[in-house]
C-alpha cells in the first residue's frame, strides 16, 4: 500500500516554544519503527508537540531531523507541505466540498512519490470504503469519516504517519469501528506512526513505545510494555492497572474453543479463536485478576498457572500491594499482580521468591 | 431607457469583477492576519457603510480633480481624468460598495477556521494552491452574497454617481439618475417604469440570495 522504505526515519526533536503561561520543552528521539503513543493528561503539550513535528507549528527555538534530513534548525524551516507526513487531525476534517473519492485523490496528486495505479481502489478496500467513494463527506458517519481521512493520508506515501488523537471525537460504536483497521495498519505498515492520546487503553492496544508527557516535558518514555510495568512510574500504581504481554499464536483448540499463545515459552489459554498460527498478538492481564501462590497449585479451575520470580514488592495506600513479577528465562518479562496487604501479612512475599501466577481466564485478553 | 439601463448594469458588472478580484484577498487578509492593526484598515474599508454617500462623493471629487496630485497622476499616466467619466463612475463605485463584498467574503473566511488550510497543508498542498482548491470553494456562498450585495448596491448608488459623475447620457447617466430626472420633469410614467422595475430587481436579489442561503443550509446539514 505505501512504499516500504528502509531508510533510516528516526525522529531526533528538540523544541522550546512559550504560549502564554504554557511552555512546551521536549528533547527527544522518536523511534524509526513502530506505533509511539504521545502520551499525557490534556494541556501537557502532546499535541502541540505533534504539530512542531508537522510544521503546522512553529516552535520559537527547535530542531528536527528526521532520517538524517533537517526539518527544522536555526536557519531552515521546511513548510508542512513539503514535509512527507500524513497527519489525522482529532476530527476527520474532510474536504465538504469534494467527494470521498476527490478527498482520497487531493493528497495523493499532489504527493511527489510514485503513485501505483489503482491505489484509490486498493486503499479503499483496506479501509472498507468502496461504498461510499461518491457520497460527500456530509453524508458519512463519523467513524466512516476517519477511515477516509486516514486513507487520504496514506495515500500521499508517507514516511511517517502523525496521528493527533484519531479517535476521541468517535463515540464508542465509531471507535470500534475504526480501532480493527488502525491494528491492521500497525501490523501490515512500515512506517513509523506517532500518535497522541490521553486513553491508556487506546495506548495499551495500539502502541509499541510510549513517550509520557506532563506540563510541557517529557517525564519518561521507553517501550510500551517495559513502560507500564515500571514501578517509578504512575501506570502501575494506577487502579486499573494491567501488564501487556507480547506473544506468538500457537494453535486453536477447535473443541475447547481455546487459542493457545506463547508467552516467553510459556503457554497461555485464552478463549475463542485469535489469529492465525505464527501471528503476534498482545494480551492484556489485569493486575487484579492474578493470584498467588507459593506452591504450583494441583487441584484449581484456572487453566493458566505460570511460575514467575517476584522482583519487587510495594505498598499502594488504601491496604494494597503491588507484586512486580518476572516470567521467562531472564525474567524479562514483567507482568504486575495486586493483592491486599492482608494477604502480604501472611505470605509475606519478597524479591526473588519463585511464585506461581493464577491468571483468571475471561477477563485476561483484550479482542484484538 | 435602455442605454440607462444598459450602462447601469455594466457599471454595476464591471464593480463586482473588480471588487471580486481585489477585495477578496483583502477579505483573506483581514481574516488571517494576526497583525493588531488589521482592524483599523477594516474600519477605513467599512467607512463607506455609514458615510453619507455625498460626503464620499465630495471627497472623490476633489482627490481627483485635474489639479489636485492624484488627478495630475492620472492625468500623467492615462491621459484623461476621472470626474464626470464612466471610469470615474468604476472607481467611486469599487469604494462605495467594497464593505459589501469584502465583510461576507471576510466572515466566511473567518468561519472557515484554520483547518482546511491546515488540512490542505499536510496533503502537500502549497498555500497558493490550497488558497484556490480549498479556500474559495468553502468560502463560496460567502462569495455569492458578496456578489449580490455589491452588483445590487451599485445598481442603486445615487449620492456618489450624482457627485463625481454628473448626469451625461450613455456615459454617467445611471438608473437611479434617470429616476430622479424623470421625476424633476413631471415625467411620472418613466419614473413609474424604472421605479417599479427597480423594486422588481431588488425582489428577484433578494429571492435568489435567501434561496441561495437555504440551499447552502441544506447541503450543510
Amino acid at each position: 500500500m505505501t512504499s516500504s522504505s528502509n531508510q533510516n526515519t528516526e525522529f531526533k526533536a528538540r523544541f522550546r516554544q512559550t504560549l502564554g503561561t504554557f511552555t512546551l520543552d521536549v528533547d527527544t528521539h522518536l523511534p524509526a519503527k513502530g506505533v509511539t503513543a504521545l502520551f499525557g493528561p490534556s494541556g501537557c503539550g502532546k499535541t502541540t508537540f505533534l504539530r512542531c513535528l508537522a510544521g503546522l507549528e512553529k516552535a520559537a527555538e527547535g530542531s528536527l531531523t528526521m532520517g538524517g534530513k533537517i526539518w527544522q534548525d536555526q536557519s531552515t524551516f521546511l513548510p508542512t507541505h513539503k514535509r512527507p507526513i500524513g497527519y489525522i487531525f482529532q476530527e476527520a476534517s474532510l474536504f465538504p466540498h469534494l467527494t470521498v473519492r476527490d478527498n482520497l485523490n487531493y493528497g495523493m496528486n499532489r504527493s511527489k512519490e510514485t503513485v501505483n495505479e489503482g491505489n484509490v481502489e486498493e486503499t479503499a478496500n483496506l479501509l472498507g470504503l468502496n461504498k461510499l467513494l461518491d457520497r460527500h463527506p456530509d453524508y458519512l458517519s463519523g467513524g466512516e469519516r476517519q477511515r477516509v481521512a486516514l486513507g487520504r493520508a496514506l495515500l500521499t506515501s508517507p514516511r511517517i504517519l502523525l496521528m493527533d488523537e484519531p479517535l476521541s471525537a468517535l463515540d464508542q460504536m465509531a471507535k470500534e469501528d475504526i480501532i480493527p483497521y488502525l491494528e491492521e495498519l500497525r501490523r501490515t505498515l512500515s512506517i513509523p506512526i506517532v500518535f497522541v492520546s490521553h486513553d491508556i487503553r487506546e495506548v495499551e492496544r495500539l502502541a509499541d513505545h510510549m513517550v509520557l508527557m506532563d506540563e510541557g516535558r517529557i517525564t519518561a518514555s521507553g517501550p510500551l510494555i517495559e513502560m507500564l510495568s515500571n514501578p517509578a512510574l504512575p501506570f502501575a500504581q494506577a487502579d486499573q492497572t494491567a501488564s501487556i504481554l507480547e506473544g506468538s499464536v500457537v494453535s486453536y483448540n477447535q473443541d475447547e474453543q481455546l487459542t493457545e499463545i506463547s508467552v516467553e515459552g510459556h503457554p497461555i489459554l485464552v478463549p475463542g479463536k485469535i489469529g492465525e498460527t505464527g501471528e503476534s498478538r498482545r494480551i492484556r492481564i489485569a493486575a487484579s485478576d492474578i493470584s498467588l501462590s507459593r506452591e504450583k497449585p494441583s487441584e484449581t479451575t484456572i487453566l493458566n498457572v505460570l511460575p514467575a520470580v517476584i522482583q519487587s514488592v510495594e505498598a499502594l495506600e488504601a491496604g494494597r500491594f503491588n507484586i512486580f513479577l518476572g516470567l521467562g528465562q531472564e525474567n524479562q518479562c514483567k507482568v504486575i499482580a495486586r493483592i491486599s496487604s492482608l494477604s502480604q501479612k501472611k505470605f509475606a512475599f519478597a524479591p526473588d521468591q519463585t511464585v506461581y501466577l493464577q491468571i483468571k481466564g475471561v477477563s485476561m485478553i483484550e479482542k484484538y | 431607457m435602455t442605454e440607462t439601463i444598459w450602462l447601469t448594469t455594466k457599471l454595476a458588472a464591471v464593480t463586482t469583477v473588480l471588487l471580486l478580484l481585489f477585495g477578496t484577498p483583502v477579505a483573506w487578509w483581514l481574516a488571517r492576519s494576526k497583525a493588531w492593526w488589521k482592524e483599523v484598515i477594516g474600519a477605513v474599508l467599512s467607512l463607506p457603510l455609514v458615510l453619507p454617500p455625498t460626503v464620499l462623493g465630495f471627497y472623490l471629487l476633489i482627490a481627483l480633480a485635474p489639479d489636485s496630485p492624484i488627478g495630475q497622476l492620472i492625468q500623467a499616466v492615462f491621459g484623461t481624468t476621472l470626474p464626470f467619466t464612466f471610469e470615474g463612475l468604476v472607481v467611486g463605485s469599487c469604494i462605495y460598495s467594497l464593505p459589501f463584498v469584502v465583510q461576507p467574503v471576510r466572515n466566511a473566511f473567518e468561519a472557515m477556521g484554520d483547518r482546511p488550510m491546515e488540512v490542505a497543508a499536510t496533503l502537500r498542498a502549497s498555500p497558493a494552491n490550497a488558497f484556490f482548491t480549498v479556500a474559495l470553494p468553502l468560502a463560496r456562498p460567502g462569495l455569492i452574497t458578496g456578489a449580490v450585495l455589491g452588483f445590487a448596491h451599485t445598481v442603486g448608488e445615487f449620492g456618489v454617481v450624482l457627485m463625481i459623475g454628473g448626469n451625461i447620457p450613455g456615459e454617467t447617466r445611471v438608473l437611479s439618475i434617470a429616476i430622479y430626472d424623470h421625476v424633476e420633469a413631471l415625467e411620472w410614467g418613466q419614473a413609474h417604469l424604472l421605479s417599479g422595475g427597480m423594486i422588481v430587481f431588488a425582489f428577484i436579489v433578494i429571492l435568489i440570495m435567501m434561496m441561495a442561503d437555504r440551499q447552502m443550509r441544506r447541503r450543510a446539514q
